[in-house]
């Protein structure tokens, strides 16, 4: 469980989060939306602390992470999976080596089981025949895949994904996201993930947290979404033909 | 399945790998350049001293000896870095940058890797260790580009080989070498710390990789100067 | 634009390589002075031989090979990169659509900015490089300043003048064509522009050196 209590940030006098409090709990996807540039991937770092909030805590499962000393973070770190939104897979290496590299840094295992793990989590993500590749030569979609395997490798506590599914086909997409929901659900993991995607939303979104203009805006599970009556909530999610349809459904029924 | 995984300090055979690969990736790419580079640097020296020295009261033999020095005090080492500030020191500076840029620096910080410690240690470790054999293979390549043009100019080679065994001071080599080890220290810190922290795009990773030779060639002629004048 | 492209570039080719310039010239002086000196300690050569050696040095050979060896590390990489980048970004597809010849507008305005930047940075260097000289010795008490201003003087040929100017003409060239040959036929992305700068860096260091020889064995 990860408490976020009234976080800050701001870049000079750009002011991209203006006091943020939520609670995310384990075992369940928790999914963070909102427009283009209104501040998830700033608040997703502000959590793994890659950006220093200028004010407010982050409590991991009760535990003060802002104001832990270096070492304190480094332990909690090793429980943390990322997925970075441009994947930020090592170039030097082939995507085998990508996902090894967190294996080979922090355990003792023999080799076989090492691979053993690799290929497991590559199989996972549907990624395999890649292994030799070089992240240069596979396609942005493979390499959110094989970001995903990397940052599940250690069987994380907490799994931080941005937008793991932007770039992916519609197979691939709702692949990923069921994926991420056994896992979470499997070893009880505490997942954020940040979107844009509203299959994800509607398909995994347990808890949703809805960002705007560096406020939360909104937050509820995906059922509560559709019979909101929050206006920009509603700009955003029903933003599609399709979706507007579908709404109107609903009002009809109901 | 899992075992209790996590508990394993970071793993030193991970930096050991990383530095070998740097080893790698500065000496062998650098092999070549660098003997070209001495053995012209070398055969230029011959051709030009023995043409200023053409009429002065200096006996030829002595081309031999004043090419061994010039290649052992200051052409190996200083020149050589600069060409390796120009190809090694822009090359780390450009992957560092793009490893900043492209988030891989924040995705070891994330993992709980010491970022700093990962990837520039490694670098400057290799550096290190590599680049005083290649100031080594230098001189003497230097010296053999020497000898072939001021045969080929029309100087005895035993007058040469005569010069070259010629007041030899082994104090020279340990100049040489001293300017190795501070010159590979230069350029490998200060190439790291222009790509590590690198902010923007592209173009900004281009405009470290300049700065990080510019800064590092100056250092070097700069403490070339200082050692001259400590040393000799 | 051909003209204010060329003046954009020879700014970002001869006035921003001036100080690094300058200074690696004066250390070159300072160094070679302090060298020579004792080098040839042991031998009864007179000291103001020392300002006959730093002015030759610097002129044939210093002046224009180590200039034009810093600046294929400067300016150099940096045509590379910035040629590499407007091609993986579709800056020269977009340029070629306008009907605009990019090789003549890219790459000839670098090549004709290099050809007259680069001798002058080189003729700065020679006289920065006797400067420094004169202040190493000065400063570090080896002589007085008349002796090295005699040595100054000394049989001065200047033919050396000539070929340094020869000399800057042909690196310029090489510096600029491999660099912008490199930059402008990168294919791939961020990483390759890394590779193409390090190739131009690499190849026009070597085919410097290896004019230099030749000039030298021909002119001398
Ligand atoms: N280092 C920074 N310095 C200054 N401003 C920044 C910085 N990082 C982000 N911002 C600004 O913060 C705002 C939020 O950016 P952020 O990347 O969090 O958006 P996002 O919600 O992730 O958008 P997207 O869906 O496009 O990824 C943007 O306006 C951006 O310009
Ligand atoms: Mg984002």
């Amino acid at each position: 469980m990860i408490e976020v209590k009234n976080i800050k940030k701001h870049f000079g006098d750009k002011k991209v989060l203006k006091g943020i409090s939520t609670v995310f709990e384990a075992g369940k996807a928790n999914l963070i939306i909102g427009t283009s540039g209104s501040g998830k991937t700033v608040f997703m770092k502000c959590l793994v602390g890659l950006l220093e909030p200028n004010d407010g805590a982050i409590l991991y499962d009760g535990e003060n992470f802002s104001q832990m000393t270096k070492k304190e973070r480094k332990s909690i770190r090793r429980k943390i999976g990322m997925l970075f939104q441009g994947s930020a897979l090592f170039d030097s290496m082939t995507v085998e080596e990508n996902v090894l590299f967190p294996l080979n840094m922090f355990t003792d295992w023999s080799t076989k089981e090492k691979m053993d793990r690799v290929n497991f989590c590559l199989e996972r993500v549907n990624l395999v025949g890649a292994n030799d590749k070089y992240p240069g030569e596979i396609s942005g979609g493979m390499m959110k895949r094989v970001g995903i395997a990397r940052s599940i490798v250690l069987n994380p506590k907490y799994l931080f994904c941005d937008e793991p599914n932007s770039g992916l086909d519609p197979q691939t997409s709702l692949l990923i996201d069921e994926l991420l929901t056994d896992i979470t659900k499997e070893y009880n993991i505490t997942t954020i993930i940040n979107t844009h995607d509203m299959n994800s939303v509607m398909g995994m979104g347990e808890k949703v947290v809805f960002l705007h203009q560096g406020y939360k805006d909104w937050e509820g599970s995906n059922k509560d979404i559709l019979q909101s009556k929050n206006q920009l909530l509603n700009d955003f999610i029903f933003a599609s033909d399709f979706l507007k349809a579908l709404r109107k459904g609903i009002d009809n029924v109901g | 399945m899992l075992k209790q995984m996590i508990s394993v300090p970071e793993s030193a055979y991970m930096y050991w790998k990383e530095t070998v690969r740097q080893m790698n990736h500065i000496g062998v790419g650098s092999l070549i350049i660098i003997g070209i580079i001495s053995f012209f640097t070398g055969a230029v020296t011959a051709v030009q001293f023995a043409y200023q020295l053409s009429g002065s009261y200096f006996p030829p033999y002595l081309l031999g000896f004043v090419i061994r020095d010039s290649m052992i005090i200051e052409l190996a080492p200083t020149l050589s870095c600069l060409v390796l500030a120009g190809k090694v020191g822009s090359n780390m500076a450009s992957e560092l940058g793009t490893m900043r840029i492209s988030e891989q620096i924040d995705a070891l910080e994330v993992m709980g890797v010491n970022s700093t410690a990962y990837l520039v240690a490694p670098k400057i470790f290799a550096a290190l260790i590599i680049v005083p054999p290649l100031i080594i293979i230098s001189a003497f390549l230097g010296v053999y580009g020497g000898l072939l043009a001021a045969v080929n100019y029309g100087i005895a080679q035993e007058m040469f080989e005569k010069g070259l065994l010629y007041m030899f001071d082994p104090f020279n080599v340990v100049i040489m070498l001293v300017k190795a080890y501070v010159f590979a220290f230069l350029i490998a810190t200060v190439s790291c710390y222009q790509g590590f922290y690198v902010k923007g795009g592209a173009l900004d990773i281009g405009k470290a990789s300049t700065r990080a030779v510019v800064f590092s060639s100056i250092l070097v002629v700069l403490f070339d100067y200082l050692i001259a004048v400590v040393m000799t | 634009m051909y003209w204010r492209e060329s003046m954009r570039q020879m700014n970002s080719i001869g006035i921003e390589s001036i100080p690094i310039v300058a200074v690696v010239a004066l250390f070159i002086g300072a160094v070679t002075a302090v060298q020579f000196a004792y080098q040839v300690q042991d031998f009864a050569v007179p000291m103001y031989y020392i300002g006959f050696i730093v002015r030759d040095s610097m002129i044939i050979e210093m002046a224009p090979t180590i200039t034009c060896m810093i600046l294929a590390g400067k300016v150099g990489s940096n045509m590379a990169s910035e040629l590499g980048n407007m091609r993986i970004t579709e800056q020269i597809d977009a340029l070629e659509i306008m009907g605009v010849n990019t090789s003549s507008y890219l790459v000839g305005t670098k090549l004709v900015a290099g050809l007259i930047t680069i001798p002058m940075l080189i003729i700065l260097a020679a006289l920065l490089g006797i400067v420094g000289g004169l202040l190493a010795v000065v400063l570090s008490d080896l002589m007085p300043l008349g002796v090295y201003e005699r040595g100054l003087h000394l049989f001065f040929v200047p033919f050396n003048v000539k070929m340094m100017m020869i000399k800057g003409f042909v690196f310029a060239f090489i510096l600029s064509t491999v660099a912008c040959y490199h930059g402008y036929h990168v294919k791939g992305g961020a990483i390759q522009i890394g590779e193409a700068s390090t190739k131009a860096v690499v190849h026009s260091n070597i085919l410097i050196l290896l004019s230099d020889y030749v000039i030298a064995e021909i002119l001398l």
